[in-house]
């Protein structure tokens, strides 16, 4: 029986985060108002704190396997708590710009941290059901966090509802499976799935993934998506994008090839019709859409799609495949946020994509940059976005999905065409007369938003050398077949 | 003389290096760089030239194995492979001929954002070159794909009145054609073991994972040949492309489809080529035929060359899948020849559009009073298009024709109606705009060619004529190649 201290210690960086959360909170309540900036620059030094405590943390499980940490889930965590700093850097600036600066805005993001982490080092249903609610309820607040707005006082509450709800779809199917198998371990569960395969767990299965779907924003559970990334502030949406996905889909990749890799025929099935539908609904939804955080809604519904292709095949490759591709993909929301939130015209930030139009006059660098990221998301080679679509198409491929992966394929030359709009307003059209020149951009989001461009462009092509690697480590020990 | 090293990722990245110092000297002193950016431009196209002339020089013909190797590890399973042989060096060399005539003929005629168009055009020369030079499987689609973003911008920034439209057509087309190549990559990659293109060329698959397979690369070089009936893209795009992308788009970026056939679909799947080849035939034969006739009714002069170069692109997807010496080697002789010939026939339309902003045929007429230097190069190109003895259009089209002679007598007399309708709308379209007296009183003060434009030309002349006279010059660099082809294809299908 190992004893708490071995348990403590294997869980150390979300203790980190926990513990510093709430000693920030209490600051906070102490200074008052006025210690925004300072909290801002606390969390992000406890989010980068706990990345590096997780990095050198030891391998192992705790509390009775509830909690694994294998180099999945510390991977994982690395990249989103760095994510969550991000998002923490955008934030601030922005909310102090706007004069809704508030000392909780940082600290519901390392909270959301605690339970991304959480999630992603999940070893039964119920750290899973734990993890997944603590990050939700964090992100329901920050969704409405603009409260004086009335579209992100309805995106909170739009999400708040059907993020119960899908909720209580997961609760359900953990309870068939916990019902079913007798036990709240993955593994138990894996044994008894193994044993006897029955329709009952499945039944339950079944529920879990459209529950996890939803956390996901994969179609046919998309609905809330381009409602919430249109209302929600703009900073908030890049957090929601990023690090909540990688956590949702590292747990999903989890519960099916650690729980469930025997009924990989079954699971498989509907995963691939999620994907489908993902890709179809992302990138036709995508085409008639004139505001920029909608269509980036689309364009996340359909490479959750790819990613989900990716844990479909249930093999280790496959799952290396999601994990590279999630991160690449990661990097270029990123920066495609952090440059929206550099762009603003007389005070007024840019909303609509037609005023993107004739950027390369004033902004040829950041005009250059939102091109890369384009291209990037769109999977041209040779930018970062291609390698992560070659592997998980290649996953999917040596897997058997061939018919998929051409369907994935003919999805994304269908979303190429509002990528390329989105260049062709920068680059073939000139501004409207009487366009007011942009805005000087804030610091942060615009280095923030060209580091990123400069990761996904071909010169650092090499970035993927040693980022290879690591996913490889990572999705070591995953699908078995 | 030494050889250098590395010297094919000099020849290959030294026009990436030109763009980011002119992209550099953009972004230090952002006004007043036009000047500068041309002659930089410039200087990296003639040296780019400079390095892959010394490269043909240094070839050893009479070797039909991959020169020039380069090979480093690079990851996901691929690798940095680069290599030439007797045919992909003649491409090198062709792109690097034109581009320094592409430079030229856009130094006045681009007036707007002239650093971003010099920067567009030495980054797609990188990327053809790349294309030309790679032997992996993904660093060859990485280059070919990636030659959609520089082409698309040129066409939809500098292009003409409706160039939206043909930007967006040319790479939605392009693209949905090429992801199924990707697939099939992905396939083989996982299916041999190796993404090394001369090890692939090597591995027998099975006849039926060949006819997918060859289907698959069919997509997508189809549509860049283009053949008919995926050639819709081409007139579009050709027309509003300013000059030079046009000059680049039929002298290389079509010559990829074909290349793209003699380096996957002919050695990789050479069942599969002998199935498909009634189809190729029959394509080929509708494309010569039917385009040619099209071409004939077109009202504007570059759409009537962008469906002549489809016609001329059926003599190479003809002669390609002939399964003989002779085809192979007269459609690696039409490619080169059509290179020379389409871009020449395009920097000549080019010429009257500078000066009259119209590409209407019915707006000129009598032009041969005013501007007789430039009726006499039109004439030149306007027979070698044509394919008069002579000049190196004669060479291709007889050498295919010999070829597909042999594998389908019927084909071959079906293809020949293609050398008199070429005739036919090329002798029409030169009496309309230069015969007769001028009735246009806009043609009026018409000047001639100038230095710069003479300049231009003078290179192409000499070559389309010297490869007319001599082909031996092309056809020895790439007999060594083309015959280790040809001899795969009948040891693999019992030929």
């Amino acid at each position: 029986m190992p004893d708490l201290s071995q348990d403590l210690i294997l869980a150390a960086s979300e203790l980190t985060l926990a513990i510093g959360a709430l000693a920030l909170l209490l600051l906070g309540a102490f200074i008052g108002e006025k210690s925004a900036r300072l909290i801002s620059i606390l969390s992000v030094a406890l989010l980068i704190a706990a990345a590096a405590v997780a990095a050198t943390g030891p391998l192992g499980t705790a509390f009775n396997g509830a909690y694994v940490a294998d180099p999945l889930a510390i991977y994982a965590k690395v990249v989103i708590y760095i994510a969550s700093a991000i998002a923490v850097v955008l934030g601030g600036g922005w909310m102090q710009r706007n004069g809704i600066e508030r000392f909780e805005f940082p600290i519901l993001i390392v909270l959301a941290s605690v339970g991304m982490g959480m999630m992603v080092s999940s070893g039964d249903l119920i750290s899973l059901y734990v993890g997944v609610e603590l990050h939700s309820l964090a992100l329901y607040v920050l969704a409405a966090f603009h409260r004086d707005d009335l579209k992100a006082s309805e995106a909170g509450l739009k999400y708040f509802v059907l993020g119960a709800l899908s909720s209580g779809l997961l609760l359900y199917g953990s309870s068939l499976i916990y019902g079913f198998a007798g036990s709240m371990h993955f593994d138990a569960i894996g044994a008894y799935a193994t044993a006897n395969p029955g329709p009952g767990l499945i039944f339950g299965l079944v529920f879990l993934i459209c529950g996890l779907a939803f956390k996901v924003s994969a179609a046919p559970f998309h609905m809330w998506t381009p409602d919430v990334y249109e209302g929600a502030p703009t900073p908030v949406v890049a957090f929601f994008t990023t690090a909540p996905k990688m956590a949702a889909m590292v747990l999903f990749a989890r519960v099916l090839s650690e729980g469930f890799l025997q009924a990989h025929d079954q699971w498989a099935q509907v995963l691939i019709l999620i994907a489908l539908a993902s890709f179809v609904v992302g990138a036709w939804g995508g085409l008639v859409q004139k505001d920029i955080q909608r269509l980036l809604a689309y364009s996340s519904i359909a490479n959750i799609g790819y990613a989900i292709l990716g844990i479909a095949a249930g093999t280790q490759q496959g799952l290396q495949a999601m994990v590279l591709f999630m991160t690449l993909y990661m990097i270029d929301t990123l920066g495609f946020f952090a440059i929206l939130l550099s762009l603003s015209r007389n005070g007024r930030p840019i909303r609509s994509i037609a005023d993107l139009a004739g950027l390369k006059e004033d902004r040829p660098v950041t005009a250059l940059a939102i091109t890369v990221l384009s291209l990037s998301v769109l999977g041209m080679p040779p930018f970062s976005g291609f390698w992560g679509k070659y592997y998980v198409f290649g996953a999917a491929a040596s897997a058997g999905y061939w018919m998929v992966a051409a369907a994935g394929l003919v999805a994304s030359v269908v979303a190429a065409f509002y990528y390329l709009r989105i260049i062709k307003l920068m680059w073939f059209d000139p501004a409207p007369a009487g366009t007011a020149a942009t805005d000087r951009a804030p610091f942060e989001s615009q280095w923030i938003g060209w580091a990123c461009a400069a990761f996904s462009s071909p010169l650092l092509i090499a970035g993927l050398t040693w980022l290879e690697p690591l996913t490889r480590i990572a999705a070591t020990g995953f699908g078995a077949k | 003389m030494g050889a250098i090293p590395n010297i094919l990722s000099l020849v290959t990245f030294l026009p990436m290096v030109g763009a980011l110092l002119i992209l550099v000297g953009r972004f230090v002193a952002p006004s007043g760089q036009e000047g500068i950016a041309r002659w930089v431009a410039l200087a990296t196209t003639l040296v780019t030239l400079a390095v892959s002339s010394m490269l043909v020089l240094q070839f050893d013909s009479s070797n039909a194995a991959y020169q020039f190797v380069e090979n480093y590890v690079w990851f996901a399973g691929a690798s940095y492979h680069l290599g030439v042989d007797g045919v992909s060096i003649l491409f090198v060399l062709l792109t690097a001929f034109l581009m320094p005539l592409c430079i030229l003929a856009s130094w006045k005629s681009i007036e707007t954002s002239v650093v971003d168009y010099m920067i567009a055009f030495l980054v797609l020369e990188t990327l053809v070159i790349g294309v030309f030079t790679s032997l992996d499987l993904f660093l060859f689609y990485t280059f070919f794909e990636a030659t959609l973003v520089p082409m698309f911008i040129i066409i939809g920034v500098w292009g003409g009145a409706n160039r939206v439209y043909a930007a967006y057509k040319f790479f939605l087309y392009t693209l949905l054609g090429s992801v199924l190549m990707l697939l099939a990559m992905l396939w083989m990659a996982n299916k041999a073991g190796t993404t090394s293109i001369p090890e692939l060329k090597t591995f027998a698959f099975s006849p039926q994972a060949q006819s997918i397979l060859w289907l698959a690369f069919f997509a997508s070089f189809a549509v860049k040949m283009p053949m008919w009936p995926v050639h819709t893209w081409l007139p579009d795009a050709h027309v509003q492309a300013p000059t030079a992308g046009s000059v680049i788009l039929a002298g290389i970026l079509l010559k990829l489809g074909g290349y793209g056939f003699i380096l996957f679909n002919v050695p990789m799947f050479p069942d599969a080529s002998v199935l498909y080849r009634p189809l190729v035939f029959s394509l080929s034969v509708i494309a010569i035929a039917y385009t040619s006739l099209v071409a004939f009714r077109q009202t504007d002069i570059k759409k009537l060359i962008a469906y002549s170069s489809v016609a001329h692109m059926g003599f190479v997807t003809m002669g390609i899948f002939a399964g003989n010496a002779q085809g192979l080697q007269g459609a690696i002789f039409q490619m080169l020849s059509h290179g020379l010939i389409s871009g020449a026939l395009f920097l000549c339309v080019g010429v009257v559009y500078d000066r009259m902003h119209t590409r209407e045929i019915a707006f000129y007429g009598g032009l041969t009073n005013r501007m007789p230097w430039y009726a006499a190069i039109f004439l030149m190109f306007t027979m070698a298009n044509v394919g008069l003895p002579g000049t190196s259009g004669f060479i291709g089209e007889m050498l295919t024709m010999t070829g597909v002679y042999q594998a389908s007598t019927w084909t071959a007399f079906a293809a020949a109606t293609g050398v008199i309708l070429s005739a036919v709308y090329a002798l029409t379209l030169y009496r309309n705009v230069m015969f007769g007296e001028i009735t246009n009183p806009a043609l009026a003060t018409i000047k001639d060619i100038d230095l710069r434009e003479l300049v231009i030309f003078v290179p192409l002349i000499i070559g389309t004529i010297w490869l007319g006279v001599q082909p031996g010059l092309v056809l020895d660099y790439t007999a060594a190649s083309v015959d280790s082809v040809v001899n795969a294809w009948h040891l693999a299908t019992g030929g």
